[in-house]
């Protein structure tokens, strides 16, 4: 299978990501180069495999560990928000969002 | 079950609901959770998703959604998995929330809920846990929006139901029945106004017999009146559009209180492909049988099982029972009243008739009714050993509800409404009676029954209502029989 | 400097300066003004992203007076440098990325807050390719690295500056991020020891995510022993992260000095079993990479050790797998840097899409935009199943060939990559042919297993090869130990490039 620029420009579009005409271009033969080295792993049969989410599970059971229902953070917004673009009354400020 | 038609359609509803739970802190930070504080006061790094932090669950919510799966009789999953949903908007920090997707932790259940009289089963798809977005502030700032993240990352449970509702009624009723389950479990505030419980509605008609139509997802709802607007304005749409030839486009719709019409969501219209997969942070949430076992051991008694003894000990009509069980308060309400009177019936009547309608129209909760359960118990004992009859402790009621008094026996004395007891004085007006009225006497005697019952008139006016009907039948009799 | 150390202070290890400042032959704020020195003389390298001189003269002070104060420590007052991955809250945070220009973070990542509180000086923060993506340093935004042993070629990435710092002798040491190869490759390419940890034994807090799945930070330094000093003050348990594995804090340092049943000293290595999997040694292995490899492992085998042929018959599968599975947890990873909350945004944009669109466009380099183009299509609708689930299985069964390769030997060996660094530039027009470059790396790297790079002498151009050992799960006491026996009796690692 090939991508098409339809399937590139589609992709940018989900990631948010504005690519010029020559990146798109250049884009396109290298993911298509990169697919092509990644069908060799549709040729193996993994049927009854298990996927391998955390590394650890290789080995041993791997549960989620659960924070007790305590606050424990207090109001650090100056210090949260010294790295903001745009902040006005403690709010981040963003271009119009429409509903 | 046949199906009430719109216009010759079938409506279908599905509901999700977005519950917040209760915790102290977030689902993933130890940030609080309290309602209204200042913007961005409680969004820790990360709640704002600064690069390096990552998140770690919250006992608490689980917790939470343990006791609802129970309560629901759903399957609470031993292994359930965290998902990222990808999608870029302001309020969601991250550029994902997480979620869960293909392993929820409660899966099945069903909720019961009575429409009128008639019982409804809707059977739920299943619950997952998930973290809240923050809040998009629309007031101007020089044409910008502002962004506040304090919500960002209060714990969700997203409810969501089969497409088994019919109606806007019984999707209204679901949705209260739900909501007053979550209060009851003490997992979800309720509180509607503050967002603490969401309605997401998806609508769709079909004519009956064909497959299902296609479907329009009422987002938001916050009220049960809204749902009910929300869902008749839509559903008038969708059969106008279907009668009009056109094809219904599935959308996210928004509902607007003033005009009462339902809108598509524009920011909606790319969120297509949100590229779900489990969250490399979170590894699964592995939910042990001896969890399942202590939360059940400390659930609260159940609003269907305390129905059921409702009809079992206390004798009362199933309707009765789910009546008196549709929040803890009314069913501590209802079980004062009744050790108070012993009558469960008549404080069954009372809770449902009375007090509802004044309840409802002052828009009050049972636990601030004007006229506590003891006070309805003393009252209704006063029915009951005949003191005074049902329209004198109609009378009654009223002065303690507007506060005229909170004392019964006093009321009772003050308007002077008790029943005549005393048979002397009762014989001595009754012999006046049949004397003044010779004719109907002569009548009954000569076998015409409606005399008698004129004459029992004349007594009860001769006693301005104060006698016991019974007891002025029995003399009679025995005076006319002699 | 005083002292009677022969050796300048910059030639000397951490377990050496250790030593030095415990006798007070030196203080810190001396060896912290004459590592300073030293980094400004070799900024040509561009291994440094921030320096902040006085704040670490200010801290080697402090560790002084604490030392004065009768506070000891293997680390206290050891000048150190950071990759500019770690968030910190008093110096600058840009992971290489112009995304982050400027950003400050308001916390300290866990792994260097625990450095610093060991009393360890932090001279600034390390060059690295952006958010840890290559293997050249030549993704950075802020410029390339030189390889102190050829200024012509790269030091290795993504952690090239710690790299190129600690070969350099600008630092004893310094942290590293290995993700798929990301410490155990540049360690390799110029001639220093380093070494990734089991997942899970370092915390990921404060470490801005590549793939959630795979990144490790760990050591990087001039000796296995230096390492094991390090490895134990930066790892241990952390609530902030759930896939912090919980156990005590561990003493690598003495796990290394343990010796072997049976060992002599001649023979510290008598019965281990060195297992060589045939697909790390193929056809297209450059010849001096295999001799200088095959040298290493000789002289294990003459301190005891026996090699043992054993298989990995997915290696080359490692690459698709990898290169499926970190680009798409990093284009989710990604999605945070949006120009809301901080960092770069846009200047001119139209709407809130557009703001997000120029923003990402402008901030991101060539390659992570690759990355998460690629992540992005392969958890697509209709994709997920054929490209991100497939692989997550094929790392499963990666991972189980590795518990099978460990019935038959302890330690697993090979090398780390298939040449020694190559020149700036090559290879920069195919993005593709570097991935495969990683194929040694990756496959311990997706089985989530402890792994080392060990100088085991030079190859082409005078080039530094880097051995690479993997251990089974928490094993790095065993693969430390293996590396110090090596270097007790060879020298390699203590070759310096000319003019450091």
């Amino acid at each position: 299978m090939a991508l098409t620029p339809q399937d590139v420009s589609r992709i940018a579009h989900l990631a948010r990501l504005e690519l010029q005409e020559a990146e798109s271009a250049a884009l396109l033969p290298q993911l298509n180069g990169f697919f092509s080295i990644v069908e060799q792993m549709s040729a193996v049969d993994t049927r009854g495999v298990e996927p391998l989410y955390t590394p650890l599970s290789t080995v041993q059971q791997v549960a989620l560990r659960l924070r007790e229902d305590r606050v424990t953070e207090s109001n650090q917004r100056e210090l949260n928000q010294r790295s903001a673009p745009a902040v006005e009354d403690g709010l981040f400020l963003v271009p119009k969002v429409i509903e | 079950m046949t199906n009430k038609l719109v216009r010759g359609y079938e409506i279908v509803i599905g509901l999700e609901n977005h519950v917040q739970l209760s915790t102290q802190s977030k689902i993933f930070s130890g940030s609080s959770t309290a309602f209204g504080a200042e913007p961005n006061t409680q969004a820790s790094a990360v709640d704002l998703a600064l690069p390096g932090t990552l998140p770690v669950l919250n006992r608490g919510a689980v917790e939470r959604a343990i006791r609802f799966g129970l309560a629901v009789g759903a399957k609470v999953a031993p292994l359930s998995i965290f998902a990222r949903k990808n999608y870029f908007y302001p309020d969601l920090p991250k550029g994902y929330q997480i979620s869960q997707f293909e392993i929820p932790v409660v899966q099945g259940g069903k909720v019961e809920f009575f429409v009128g009289d008639k019982k409804h089963s809707v059977n739920l798809t299943r619950a997952h846990l998930e973290e809240d977005a923050g809040k998009s502030l629309h007031e101007d700032y020089h044409g910008q929006s502002g962004i506040d993240l304090n919500r960002a990352g209060t714990p969700l449970l997203e409810i969501v139901s089969e497409p088994d509702m019919r109606s806007g009624a019984e999707a209204a009723e679901y949705a209260k029945t739900l909501h007053a389950l979550v209060m009851w479990l003490g997992i979800c505030d309720g509180n509607m106004q503050e967002g603490s419980f969401r309605c997401d509605v998806n609508v769709s008609v079909r004519k009956p017999g064909e497959p299902y139509g296609t479907r329009r997802e009422i987002k938001n709802l916050n009220s049960f009146r809204y749902l009910l607007q929300a869902v008749d304005y839509e559903v008038n749409w969708q059969i106008d559009q279907l009668e009009d030839g056109l094809a219904i486009q599935q959308a996210t719709v928004l509902f607007n209180p003033d005009t009462g019409e339902t809108r598509a969501m524009r920011s909606k219209e790319d969120s297509a492909d949100y590229r779900y997969f489990p969250d490399p942070d979170l590894p699964p949430l592995m939910i042990a049988p001896e969890w399942v076992e202590r939360v059940k051991a400390e659930m609260p008694e159940l609003p269907a099982v305390m129905a059921q003894r409702f009809q079992d000990v206390d004798g009362l009509p199933a309707y009765d029972a789910t009546m008196m069980t549709q929040s803890l308060a009314t069913a501590r309400f209802y079980e004062a009243a009744r050790e108070g009177c012993g009558a469960p019936k008549l404080v069954a009547n009372w809770v449902m008739g009375e007090i509802s309608r004044r309840l409802n129209a002052e828009e009050r909760a049972i636990d601030a009714s004007p006229v506590p359960a003891m006070t309805l118990a003393a009252l209704i004992k006063r029915i009951q050993d005949g003191t005074i009859s049902n329209n004198a402790a109609k009378q009654v009621f009223e002065a303690l509800w507007s506060g005229e008094g909170s004392d019964v026996d006093a009321l009772i004395e003050a308007k002077g409404l008790k029943q005549m007891s005393d048979s002397g004085e009762l014989e001595r007006i009754l012999d006046e009676v049949l004397a003044a009225n010779a004719k109907s006497v002569e009548e009954y005697r000569a076998g015409k029954d409606k005399a008698f019952n004129a004459l029992v008139g004349q007594a009860m006016k001769a006693t301005k209502g104060k006698a016991n009907p019974s007891a002025v039948n029995e003399l009679l009799r025995k005076k006319l029989g002699g | 400097m005083s002292g009677l150390d022969p050796k300048p202070l910059h030639q000397l290890g951490v377990a050496e300066l250790g030593r030095a400042l415990a006798a007070k032959s030196v203080s810190s704020a001396e060896l912290t003004q004459h590592l300073l020195a030293r980094v400004t003389s070799h900024e040509a390298l561009g291994a440094f992203l921030h320096v902040d001189a006085d704040a670490a003269l200010a801290a080697a002070k402090a560790a002084d007076a604490r030392r004065a104060g009768g506070d000891t420590g293997a680390l206290l007052g050891v000048p150190l440098a950071h990759k500019d991955i770690f968030v910190t809250r008093d110096m600058p945070t840009t992971a290489g990325s112009k995304i982050l220009a400027g950003y400050r973070s308001p916390f300290d990542a866990t792994v260097l807050a625990r450095l610093f509180a060991a009393g360890t000086v932090s001279l600034g923060k390390l060059n690295c390719d952006e958010f840890a993506m290559g293997s050249a340093n030549e993704n950075s935004a802020y410029g390339p690295v030189a390889n102190p042993w050829d200024a012509a070629r790269v030091p290795g990435g993504s952690s090239g500056g710690s790299a190129a710092a600690v070969s350099a002798r600008l630092v004893p040491a310094a942290t590293g991020t290995d993700t798929g190869g990301s410490i155990r490759q540049p360690a390799s390419f110029t001639g220093i020891t380093g070494i990734k940890p089991t997942y899970g034994v370092c915390s990921r807090y404060g470490m801005i995510a590549f793939a959630s799945s795979l990144d490790q930070a760990g050591p990087m330094a001039r000796s296995a022993e230096d390492c094991a000093l390090l490895l134990s003050a930066m790892s241990g348990f952390d609530e902030r992260d759930a896939t912090s594995v919980e156990r005590p804090p561990q003493d690598f340092h003495a796990q290394m000095q343990q010796a072997r049943e049976g060992a002599t000293a001649a023979q510290p290595l008598k019965g281990l079993r060195i297992g060589l999997p045939k697909e790390f040694f193929p056809a297209g292995l450059s010849s001096d990479v295999d001799k200088a490899v095959r040298e290493g492992l000789s002289q294990m085998e003459k301190l005891g050790a026996t090699l043992v042929e054993v298989s990995l018959p997915r290696t080359e599968l490692a690459i698709p797998v990898y290169y499926i599975i970190a680009p798409a947890e990093a284009s989710s990873n990604l999605s945070r840097f949006d120009g809301v909350k901080f960092g770069h945004r846009a200047a001119q944009y139209d709407d809130l899409l557009d703001m997000y669109k120029k923003t990402r466009a402008e901030g991101f380099g060539a390659e992570v935009k690759r990355r998460i183009m690629i992540g992005s299509y392969v958890l697509s609708h209709g994709y997920y199943d054929a490209y991100y689930l497939q692989a997550q299985k094929l790392r499963r069964m990666i991972a189980d060939d590795f518990q099978q390769c460990f019935t038959q030997c302890d330690l697993i060996a090979g090398p780390v990559a298939p040449t020694v660094a190559w020149k700036h530039g090559e290879g920069k027009d195919d993005p593709v042919k570097a991935y495969l470059a990683d194929i040694f790396t990756l496959p311990g790297s997706l089985a989530g297993l402890p792994g080392m790079s060990v100088p085991v002498g030079f190859g082409e151009g005078g080039m530094p090869v880097g051995l690479q050992l993997l251990g089974n799960y928490f094993q790095e006491g065993r693969l430390l130990h293996a590396a110090h026996a090596l270097q007790q009796a060879t020298d390699w690692h203590q070759q310096a490039p000319s003019g450091y």
